[in-house]
């Protein structure tokens, strides 16, 4: 009998505890200034995106961007923690708030900005999905693919693109499909199935870590649009506004032709619009949440977009990636952001 | 002299003078009524507030995803399957492929745990020193390991498949699995199918027989023999006489892959191996428990009576170690079916793979998969344990 009312007693406490709780909007800004550091979620392990090196840092163009806003937000870029994610949990971290923002070579689609409560705030990459294959099957064209078998990750575009493609062009294919990167691209090189699909830059990143690169060949064929970009929680304007300008700032960064290494002495330029750019002028940082000199600060860090994609994908590495899409709209690509005034 | 009055009567007096609430039973009723309110309203709250949540951040909830397009495909399915159906039928192809494994698996893991068990009891010393060292090992390395080696390290081995292996009676066997004949069924098929079931029916009605006939007056008859003549020399005489009306359509390697043919893929088969060789060494262990625990004069008895060692142990010795060996047994089968989830980390597209993998990740709605995946492994768990249970408890009427 005691026994039973305790029991009551604590059923009471355990109702009031959660009818108590009121469902309180956090704001991001706030949560992450609190703890002190940024959360991130990045890949487990993708050459030329977020890969860590043989001492656990981490490296690679989302990584950079990582960098930027803790940039932006506290002045050091050292202040992220990194959480890897892989392409089935990464969603659900953002959404459960185990991570402030995801930066992940993700799709940015409808689907994803709407029913699973993210919203994407920009495009760091603009990629399309091809197809890798041992040269060994003496095949040159996606078009020759008619009843392959075809490795893919789960819960990625790439497995919808993929069927819409074949089915388009009445061919049909195997799929062989895995959760993990590592265990796709072994059963692709043991002979599992003849091809390897994922977005372009992936393709190249995998091949170039391959001990004989050259025995593979990505075929010509881009089968869909794959803009892989930042995105954050719904509901918090504040956080969206400031990931979306970290990427712009970059952007204007590269435009006005300030770098890693003259970012020191442009801040004493006359220029208006670089006065602008650095903070010398206006309150612009402040009016978004961050300070004035975000943009140094960010410059600091991680260089322009430009030297950004050089670094981590393009000339000055391994991938060697030409910039295609990815250059300026002035010099030919998409790269667009909007001014900073 | 002083009034003696009853213990009971003396209470039902107590009684109908006290307070209500005060009586024992009527203050048990109250607590059971107000913990049963209490544990409704903590139900209801979570429910409401998860709801509240997911509307707050805007994450879709409901379960109107079931009925839209899939958009992808599943490499083996037990049912027709492809890009243009919905999610509801997405699940039914990984609830199937969850099933079969788990159910070829249970029924190989038991019979080589059985083997196992009783090798590791020989009197010979090389076998049940290899069993020995079976159990040991396998028992001790994790179950994910163990797929990866099946799978990896076995799936390297073999060649791709320009260079397959022939297998005796028109098999291959290369990279991308095995490959068997399918039987083609030609339109006279029907009588043979027919001479199968006869023969089935017979061999039934024999067995009844032989065993009356045994119980009445203790002779044996050869039921075995007979059965397989039945149900199988038969049905091959009708074949033959009939000129073949079931044909067997061969692999042949046309383009990348091999068109006609039945083929059982690698992850398949990497799964069925590693749950059911991961599972027997636990099986192994528990039947040897049961045996063990039948006392040694059983097994006396059995021999003094003429029994032979073979016959002691199926007749007297396992019957009696059944009952001590089903409880276990129970949990090591609800075990392998809940580790048949691993098989996401190779490729084998069965329930969790499919369904809190693929239509989890497009469809953004965790709470609503997860707990449809959590309510299917719940109500399989439960048949197999019902049944188990009623296996159980017809075993023990077998004891006076």
């Amino acid at each position: 009998m005691p026994y039973l009312s305790k029991l009551v007693a604590a059923a009471a406490v355990g109702v009031i505890a959660l009818g108590g709780s009121a469902s309180a909007q956090t704001k991001t800004l706030d949560t992450v200034k609190q703890r002190g550091s940024l959360s991130c979620g990045v890949n487990t392990g993708l050459a030329g995106f977020s890969q860590p090196d043989d001492k656990g840092a981490w490296t690679g163009l989302d990584v950079d961007y990582c960098k930027a806003i803790a940039a932006a937000v506290f002045g050091d870029p050292s202040k992220v923690k990194y959480v890897p994610t892989t392409a089935k949990e990464r969603f659900t971290a953002l959404q459960s708030g185990e991570v402030d923002v995801l930066i992940r070579n993700t799709t940015w689609t409808i689907a994803r900005d709407s029913s699973l409560g993210l919203i994407f705030a920009g495009v760091n990459y603009y990629d399309g999905q091809g197809f890798m294959v041992k040269k060994s099957i003496g095949v040159k064209s996606a078009k020759e693919l008619n009843g392959a078998t075809v490795c893919v990750q789960t819960g990625t575009t790439t497995e919808l693109n993929l069927a819409d493609y074949f089915k388009a062009n009445n061919m049909t294919y195997k799929p062989v499909v895995f959760e993990k990167l590592d265990e796709t691209v072994q059963a692709y090189l043991a002979g599992r199935c003849d091809v390897y699909t994922t977005d372009q830059s992936g393709l190249y990143s995998i091949r170039v870590q391959q001990p004989k690169p050259d025995d593979h060949l990505v075929l010509p064929e881009i089968i869909s649009k794959e803009p892989l970009g930042p995105s954050v929680r719904q509901g918090d304007d504040q956080w969206l506004t400031i990931v979306k300008w970290v990427h712009y700032a970059l952007i204007n960064a590269e435009e006005a032709g300030v770098t890693q290494a003259n970012v020191a002495e442009m801040q004493n330029s006359t220029n208006p619009d670089i006065k602008r750019l650095l903070g010398k002028d206006g309150e612009l940082g402040k009016g978004i949440g961050v300070s004035n000199d975000f943009v140094v600060n960010i410059v600091k860090a991680v260089g322009n977009y430009g030297e950004v994609f050089e670094r981590n994908v393009g000339s000055g590495s391994r991938l060697k990636i030409d910039r295609g899409l990815n250059k300026l709209w002035s010099k030919g690509g998409i790269q667009y952001a909007p001014p900073l005034r | 002299m002083a009034v003696v009055t009853s213990d009971r009567g003396r209470r039902q007096a107590a009684a109908t003078q006290a307070n209500f609430l005060y009586r024992p039973e009527v203050r048990q009723a109250i607590y059971q009524v107000v913990l049963v309110v209490l544990l409704l309203a903590l139900f209801y709250a979570l429910v409401h507030n998860t709801a509240a949540n997911l509307r707050k951040q805007n994450i879709a909830s409901g379960f109107d995803f079931v009925a839209r397009t899939a958009g992808f495909d599943v490499s083996q399915s037990l049912i027709d399957f492809n890009s243009s159906m919905t999610y509801g039928r997405a699940f039914l192809v990984g609830l199937l492929n969850t099933l079969l494994v788990a159910g070829l698996g249970i029924v190989v893991a038991t019979v080589l745990g059985f083997v196992i068990g009783i090798a590791r009891l020989s009197t010979n010393w090389l076998i049940a020193r290899l069993a020995t060292v079976y159990v040991e090992v396998i028992r001790n390395v994790p179950l994910l390991l163990q797929l990866f080696f099946w799978y990896f390290a076995v799936l390297k081995a073999l060649p791709p498949p320009r260079q397959s292996l022939t297998l005796p009676g028109g098999g291959l066997l290369n990279v991308r699995g095995l490959y068997v004949p399918a039987p083609i069924f030609e339109p006279g098929f029907e009588i043979v199918a027919a001479t199968i079931l006869l023969g089935i029916v017979a061999a039934a009605a024999v067995y009844a027989w032989a065993r009356r006939r045994q119980n009445l007056t203790g002779q044996q008859f050869p039921v075995l023999w007979t059965s397989l003549g039945l149900i199988v020399g038969m049905p091959l005489l009708t074949h033959l006489m009939l000129g073949s009306p079931m044909t067997f359509e061969y692999p042949e390697l046309k383009g990348f892959n091999f068109q006609g043919g039945m083929v059982l893929q690698p992850e398949f088969l990497a799964l069925l191996l590693g749950l059911s060789i991961y599972t027997a060494s636990f099986i192994a262990e528990i039947v040897r428990a049961g045996i063990q625990g039948v006392s040694k004069g059983q097994k006396e008895a059995a021999l003094a009576i003429g029994l032979t060692q073979g016959q002691s142990l199926r007749l007297v010795v396992i019957p009696q170690a059944m009952r001590i060996i089903i409880p276990p047994l129970t949990s090591q089968f609800l075990n392998l079916t809940k580790n048949s989830s691993l098989a996401v980390a190779i490729g084998y597209p069965d329930l969790v793979s499919v369904w809190s993998g693929t239509v989890l990740n497009q469809t953004g709605q965790a709470v609503e998969v997860i707990l449809v995946t959590m309510c299917v492994f719940l109500a399989i768990s439960l048949v197999t344990s019902a049944f188990m249970n009623w296996f159980n408890r017809r075993m023990a009427l077998v004891e006076r």
